[in-house]
């Protein structure tokens, strides 16, 4: 697929977008506010995608991001707010919030991903759970009471925006050059390693990468809802991005923004069965699982062939 | 990679919407008055949800079953939070921007309260919460309530009955450091004690949930306080006092209305054994509306007793009634006026009015446990 | 070091006496052992299932929790036979409670596990996930067990022993012992038995072990049953330390439970319960000093980061190197 063309189409999406946010006012609350969610969870489900569908390695601690994006971008919003106008500072606060995120995937990716398999997994879900005890002890981000009265810079358009930026960027990522390495670390990676490929480096690459959005998706988040609490971030979410990588198709992004849509959607759908709405989607991963492992929406589309 | 990913996305996530609100199409209907209510039902706190749902499911179906409210009948539309954050907000902007309902009645947890209030605040949709005890909950906005008393308030109570009725100097305090309720009351508490002239021992924290406090215990056992402040939720409390009762301390424990349910005393047994706690009302002091609920509140659940949770659920329910009656129309700027003017009113809970905060003001009492049962013991007044 | 002798020297003649330190330090080392010998016996079935299938079984903490229930509905009836708080009523309460989860354990991995043996770990690992959730949430639901914390009968009456100002209970004394006395069956049963060395020949290669004529499916059915009655027995240990017992609470000395099992070196028995013990004297000893007791939760994963970095095969653990 020749770049231009997906060029356009990020172009085209923004655009879109942005028109489409002009007439939020007009919207359902509601309807908006479940929409914008369907655009954060988007951004969660394919950033994890690299992580633990591209490259393979099986992260339970995107939750712990999320947070560190969302509660810094919310301070930084705190801090300037009023004396700024919002269309400055609020996408320089998601970025910030986005780096610091970054910073921090780095700073737990370098010595655990080398660890694999179900070591990794509960050494970042235990980095993750961390990240939640932190915050919980942190006066300035308001410690176990939250914090509260961010403004509501959100939209439908920032969030898609983002969300298309992060579907291409990481799109470019894996099938550039370099990106392919990632997918030789998912395939075999001692395999890789004697090809050359420095699977560390890859492996932390995507992590951080991960990480980033993953921060940026908590900033969007944290001037969606407005009020974050440590408990929002617990293992539980972690999993709920995981459920979506995994019914999508590890590796496959339009399965896994699809599934990010569906899994968003379907509680909602689901509110007149709020009593066995948790046990369904038990069920849901368990026959997943047996019937489909291969992820919901993998048709006939043929895994992609590796070099 | 195919790169229409977005637009296709889009556009599903377009079509996901327009059939949810399709699916959603209830007949507008205006011969019931709607209420929402959000509550978390299912999850980690699941237990307090339900009760403070069952609350207010009593006080709806007796208000029916007594002919409704303005010739109408109320119509109670829960939806479950599974405590989860982010899902406050989604509940509550479906019940308002969807349903259309006239009020919000919830939440017991302040975390969850603080989701919901600024949408509340934002459609103009009076909120009362029944439980949220942290100050800050209804300085969300003017159409922001609460029918229990703020954390400012009963810590302050707490401290001083410390200071006089146990005679204490020296007070450890055991918080949850998951929970702002805890943190919030004990905050408020340590400021009055000190001011009292009274010394704070040992801090220490557990997390709500957990099951072995031994190692806190011991810390706050060798050094010898003469009272330690728990506040804290009952079930937590319960074996923390079993295990004191283990470590051989004899000292007093006390405690805020997260305290109050029977099962304090089904579990906790004799090691609860006059220990103190401060709540909204003592069924054996005995207001008729107290012995009216209780009883009620039974025969609807098979025999389970309320806790303090339960009673608070039912006078947010309650005082929504009588606003709209006093106001004659459901109209939401009318509604939030005449909940902001109650005045004395006499609920479940005790005697209270609403203040300039738009919190209750109203009586506290110290309950200690003697021989496995609730007894009254004193009141303050606010 | 005279310096630092001196601060110790100095910082008892600044106390009164020092006999409190002394049976603090005592007190806290008691608490942690009885609290130590409950994540060994939970870190018990985390190991062996590992051992022999290679992957954490998620449920294995609601196997747990299923095992109170079990002992909450079954004690009063066992009283009306054996007599109120009578030491062979509660071992029957223990038997009993062990079979039933024995049961459920090996319909969880019939039903869930044995379909995907052949699948990719992460596979496993998720439904093993999902299964918890099931468990969990159907376990909430009002017309199960509710969520509201249920009062434990205490099975055996409780007493006090007090050594100075040292209080141990006999309920610690009684974990530490079923710990102690498992451990020693789990060993004999893995190394003296024909069971377990077909257990252990599954764990080794279970390709090979089929070929030698161990039928392997019944070894992992007989080891998750294994594992899942020794989850019940921590279960009802549990409940009787913290007699409120709710559908989710195995989930926080699970995940412990498991810390230590991976700390001890995952697969190895004494490793174990050598992980176990470690974290509940740890859990105890900061839980008791103000400033570090508000991070008791992330002490485990801390400690869990530490260890798999400096020794990721744990402390008693074997590093396996990675052949192509």
């Amino acid at each position: 697929m020749a770049f231009s063309g997906a060029k356009r189409w990020l172009l085209l999406g923004i655009a879109l977008a942005i028109l489409v946010s002009y007439f939020t006012p007009q919207f359902n609350r509601y309807y908006l506010g479940v929409a914008i969610d369907v655009g954060i969870a988007i951004i969660l489900a394919t950033s994890l995608n690299l992580i633990n569908g591209h490259t393979g390695q099986f992260s339970l601690g995107h939750a712990g991001f999320m947070a560190v994006g969302g509660y810094f971008s919310a301070w930084i919003s705190l801090q300037v707010a009023g004396s700024v106008p919002a269309i400055w500072y609020f996408p320089m606060a998601l970025t910030a919030g986005g780096l610091l995120a970054a910073g921090v995937g780095l700073l737990v990716g370098v010595p655990s991903l080398r660890l694999r398999g179900d070591y990794l997994a509960i050494v970042t879900l235990g980095f993750g759970e961390i990240i939640r005890v932190v915050a919980q002890n942190t006066d300035a981000i308001g410690a176990a009471s939250g914090l509260k009265g961010i403004p509501k810079h959100t939209t439908l358009g920032w969030t898609f925006g983002f969300a298309a930026i992060t579907i291409y960027a990481i799109t470019a990522l894996v099938n550039s050059t370099y990106g392919r390495g990632f997918i030789a670390v998912h395939d075999d990676e001692i395999a890789a390693e004697s090809n050359g490929v420095d699977t560390t480096r890859t492996k932390v690459t995507a992590f951080v990468t991960g990480a980033f959005f993953a921060g940026i998706a908590g900033g969007l988040y944290a001037h969606h809802k407005q009020f974050l609490s440590p408990t929002g971030f617990d293992w539980l979410k972690s999993i709920d991005i995981v459920v979506m990588v995994i019914l999508g198709g590890m590796g496959r992004t339009a399965g896994v923004i699809a599934a990010a849509i569906l899994l968003t959607l379907m509680p909602e759908f689901l509110r007149d069965f709020s009593d066995y709405r948790m046990i369904l989607y038990a069920l849901l991963i368990i026959l997943l699982m047996l019937l489909r492992p291969a992820g919901l929406f993998a048709f006939n589309i043929k895994r992609r062939k590796h070099s | 990679m195919k790169p229409g990913t977005f637009i296709c996305s889009s556009a599903a996530s377009l079509a996901g919407l327009i059939a949810l609100g399709l699916s959603g199409c209830k007949s507008g209907g205006g011969d019931t008055i709607k209420v929402g209510e959000f509550a978390s039902l299912t999850g980690k706190e699941a237990t307090f949800g339900t009760s403070s749902h069952e609350g207010t499911l009593l006080a709806i179906e007796e208000l029916n079953a007594a002919g409704g409210v303005l010739g109408k009948p109320l119509e109670l539309l829960t939806e479950d939070d599974q405590t989860k954050a982010g899902e406050p907000a989604n509940a509550v902007n479906k019940l308002i921007s969807k349903d259309g309902v006239v009020a919000i009645l919830g939440e017991v947890a302040s975390s969850r309260s603080l989701e919901a209030a600024p949408i509340c605040q934002l459609n103009k949709i009076p909120m009362i919460s029944p439980a949220s005890t942290n100050p800050t909950v209804t300085q969300e906005g003017d159409y922001i309530f609460r029918v229990c008393f703020t954390d400012t308030f009963q810590g302050a109570a707490l401290a001083n009955f410390a200071s006089t009725v146990l005679k204490a100097k020296k007070v450890a305090v055991l918080t949850d450091v998951k929970s702002d309720y805890s943190k919030g009351l004990a905050k408020s508490f340590k400021q009055k004690f000190s001011a009292n002239g009274g010394q704070i021992g040992s801090e220490l924290d557990f997390n709500g949930g957990d099951k072995d406090f031994k190692g806190q215990l011991t810390a706050i056992k060798s050094d010898a306080p003469d009272a330690i402040f728990l506040p804290g939720y009952y079930n937590d409390v319960a074996l923390i006092c079993i295990q004191a009762k283990q470590l051989g301390m004899n000292i007093p424990i006390f405690g805020g209305d997260g305290w109050e349910s029977e099962s304090l005393l089904t579990i906790g047994k004799d090691a609860m054994e006059n220990h103190y706690f401060s709540t909204h009302c003592s069924s054996d002091q005995g207001t008729p509306e107290m012995t009216k609920f209780v009883a009620a509140y039974k025969k609807r659940f098979n025999g389970k007793t309320p806790d303090a949770m339960a009673v608070l659920g039912y006078d947010s329910a309650m005082v929504l009634a009588d606003a709209m009656k006093r106001a004659g129309s459901t109209a939401p700027a009318k509604l939030r006026d005449a909940i902001a003017a109650t005045q004395d009113y006499s609920g479940a809970s005790g005697t209270f009015s609403l203040n300039a905060d738009r919190d209750a003001v109203k009586a506290l009492v110290f309950i200690q446990i003697k021989d496995g049962k609730f007894t009254y013991n004193s009141t303050v007044n606010p | 070091m005279p310096k630092l002798f001196l601060s110790i020297q100095s910082s008892k003649l600044s106390t009164p006496n020092s006999q409190p330190t002394v049976d603090w330090f005592l007190q806290q080392t008691i608490n942690g052992l009885g609290l130590g010998a409950i994540y060994a016996l939970i870190a018990l079935g985390y190991t062996m299932v590992y051992g022999v299938l290679r992957f954490i079984n998620f449920a294995h903490s609601d196997v747990l929790m299923l095992g109170a229930f079990t002992g909450f509905y079954i004690a009063p009836r066992i009283e009306q036979i054996f007599g109120h708080q009578s030491v062979l009523g509660m071992i029957m309460v223990f038997i009993l409670a062990a079979v039933v989860c024995a049961c459920l354990g090996m319909l969880i991995e019939r039903l869930a596990y044995r379909p995907l043996r052949n699948r990719p770990k992460l596979t496993v690992l998720i439904t093993a996930i999902g299964v918890s959730l099931l468990i969990e949430f159907t376990a909430q639901h009002e017309k199960v067990f509710g969520a509201a914390p249920q009062p434990f009968p205490s099975l055996l009456k409780e007493h006090s022993i007090h050594l100075g100002n040292v209080v141990i209970s006999s309920n610690d004394v009684l974990m530490v012992g079923v710990t102690v006395f498992l451990l020693a069956g789990m060993w004999w049963i893995v190394q003296r038995t024909r069971i377990g060395t077909a257990m252990r020949a599954v764990s080794h290669n279970q390709q090979a072990a089929l070929l030698m004529g161990v039928p392997v499916n019944l070894i992992i059915s007989f080891t998750f049953g294994l594992g899942s009655a020794l989850a019940a027995v921590a279960g009802l240990l549990y409940a009787i330390k913290a007699p409120g017992i709710e559908p989710l609470m195995g989930v926080q000395p699970g995940l412990r439970a498991f810390v230590a099992a991976v700390l001890g070196g995952i697969g190895n028995l004494p490793g174990a319960v050598l992980g176990g013990v470690l974290l509940g004297l740890l859990e105890t000893f900061a839980g008791g000093i103000p400033g570090l007791s508000n991070y008791r939760d992330a002490i485990a994963f801390g400690i869990l980061i530490l260890i798999l970095l400096v020794k990721p095969a744990g402390l008693l653990g074997r590093a396996i190197v990675e052949k192509v």
